[in-house]
């Protein structure tokens, strides 16, 4: 009787879909990897660290009576690479990066353009490349007004011509 | 006969030996026949086909190399070396880039003099800051080579496809290795290059922040595969630490890992490729 029992008990552990071994063969690995996949995650968000020793992309510009109409003000390419220029219907600035090779070009008042001195693109004085080797406009930074009436430059957010962003919000300061 | 006990021979005799040769082998006749030799080592070295293959197999510096191989394969015209001289190349630099980890400081306030200091201060150290510069430029150079005779002798065809495979991979890390190195002498040159050739990334599809479909990913200028390449959105010291990371450590070991696969697989795939 007993060794029939036994063959009984043998015979349902068999039976069963998953032995013991399976499931905490399989447990082990899926832990495993669970971890290994958690940590890689940790691993790429770590490369992105919250606060970044960088110049701050934002900077206060002054107040729009600052600049005259269809001029364009040449005061802050040094330090902040940008020209900021107004014509009748408001404010809008330029990155001072030549979209050919990333050369610094300069603004000639004289002809009215701005020139590259690497490659000798030409961009109008809205940015619109007209000769050398540049494939696009030169691109338009976010401009807003702060409460006490100051200009904040936000170079960190785009507009391109291309993507037809130069009539979006922030693209202009409408003054 | 008066010949008992050793005797003196005439230098004549002896200037004849040492002309000749002869004074070698009967040194060795001297030391292989005496009793503290044969007391010692019981029979010679057989020069038998299965010892030849049992001093490289258990050796644990030889045993990478092929036991026996194809008299083609010895054929320089065919293989020009390239593998090869490839494989010793990184090697100088391994051995000069750890010499140059003695004085070179990551850091964006010291990375510049460090270099400076190691060219014109450091006995040396303008040998090995060349050598690892020279080894690295002829590197590139000697693996496309490579790779172009193993495209010219069809070496890459079955079953050494994936091999071919393998050593694509090597290619790519070599570059990577130099472009990461490039940035470590932190003067103008490393400034703007990385920077073009980062900017790169920032039209990686999904990843990047203007590349194709950005915006279905919501991935931004600050956190964008480029800003995980250099830890940050413009190339400063983060960036300069992170690539003498990937440029020692990284790289390095996954290249190495490689080119363990890639040296075994040559082994496997019936050795160097001949002419048919």
């Amino acid at each position: 009787m007993a060794e029939a029992k036994g063959k009984e008990k043998k015979e349902e552990v068999v039976d069963t879909i998953w032995s013991r071994r399976d499931f905490f063969s399989l447990a082990g690995w899926a832990s495993f990897l669970g971890a290994l996949g958690l940590s890689s995650l940790y691993f790429a968000r770590l490369l992105f660290p919250r606060v970044l020793f960088e110049p701050s992309p934002v900077f206060m510009a002054g107040f729009p009576s600052d600049y005259t109409v269809g001029a364009v003000s040449t005061k802050y390419i040094k330090d902040q690479r940008v020209w900021i220029v107004r014509d009748e219907e408001g404010i809008y600035v330029i990155f001072g990066l030549c979209t050919h090779l990333g050369c610094t070009p300069r603004w000639l008042n004289t002809e009215n353009k701005y020139k590259c001195p690497c490659h000798g693109s030409g961009f109008t004085k809205e940015g619109m490349h007209f000769e050398g080797p540049a494939p696009r406009p030169l691109e338009r930074l976010k401009i807003s007004l702060a409460p006490d009436g100051r200009i904040i430059v936000d170079k960190s957010k785009k507009f391109l011509w291309e993507k037809g962003q130069w009539g979006d919000p922030g693209s202009k300061l409408l003054v | 006969m008066a010949t008992k006990g050793p005797q003196i021979p005439s230098i004549a005799e002896l200037m004849d030996k040492i002309k000749s040769g002869k004074i070698f082998s009967d040194i060795a006749k001297e030391i292989t026949g005496s009793q503290l030799w044969t007391s010692s080592f019981r029979h010679g070295y057989a020069d038998t086909p299965r010892n030849r293959v049992l001093q490289i197999a258990s050796n644990v510096w030889l045993h990478l190399h092929p036991v026996k191989m194809h008299r083609h394969a010895l054929r320089i015209k065919f293989t020009w070396c390239m593998g090869g001289i490839t494989f010793l190349l990184f090697l100088s630099t391994v051995v000069t880039g750890v010499i140059l980890m003695f004085y070179y400081r990551p850091v964006g306030e010291y990375a510049y003099y460090d270099m400076k200091y190691l060219q014109y201060d450091v006995p040396f150290g303008m040998l090995m800051r060349n050598m690892h510069r020279w080894a690295a430029h002829a590197m590139v150079i000697t693996v496309w080579l490579h790779m172009f005779r193993v495209f010219l002798t069809g070496s890459y065809k079955p079953p050494r496809e994936f091999n071919w495979v393998i050593g694509v991979f090597l290619v790519t890390f070599t570059l990577l290795l130099s472009f990461t190195g490039y940035l470590l002498p932190w003067d103008q040159l490393a400034m703007w290059a990385v920077t073009v050739g980062t900017n790169m990334a920032r039209a990686t599809p999904f990843l990047g922040n203007e590349g194709p479909f950005a915006e279905f990913v919501g991935v931004t200028p600050r956190y964008d595969a480029r800003a995980l390449l250099i830890g940050g959105s413009v190339v400063g010291p983060p960036a300069l630490l992170r690539f003498y990371v990937l440029h020692c450590i990284f790289i390095p070991l996954v290249a190495g890992a490689l080119m363990i696969v890639h040296f075994w697989r040559i082994r496997k795939d019936g050795g160097i490729s001949g002419p048919l």
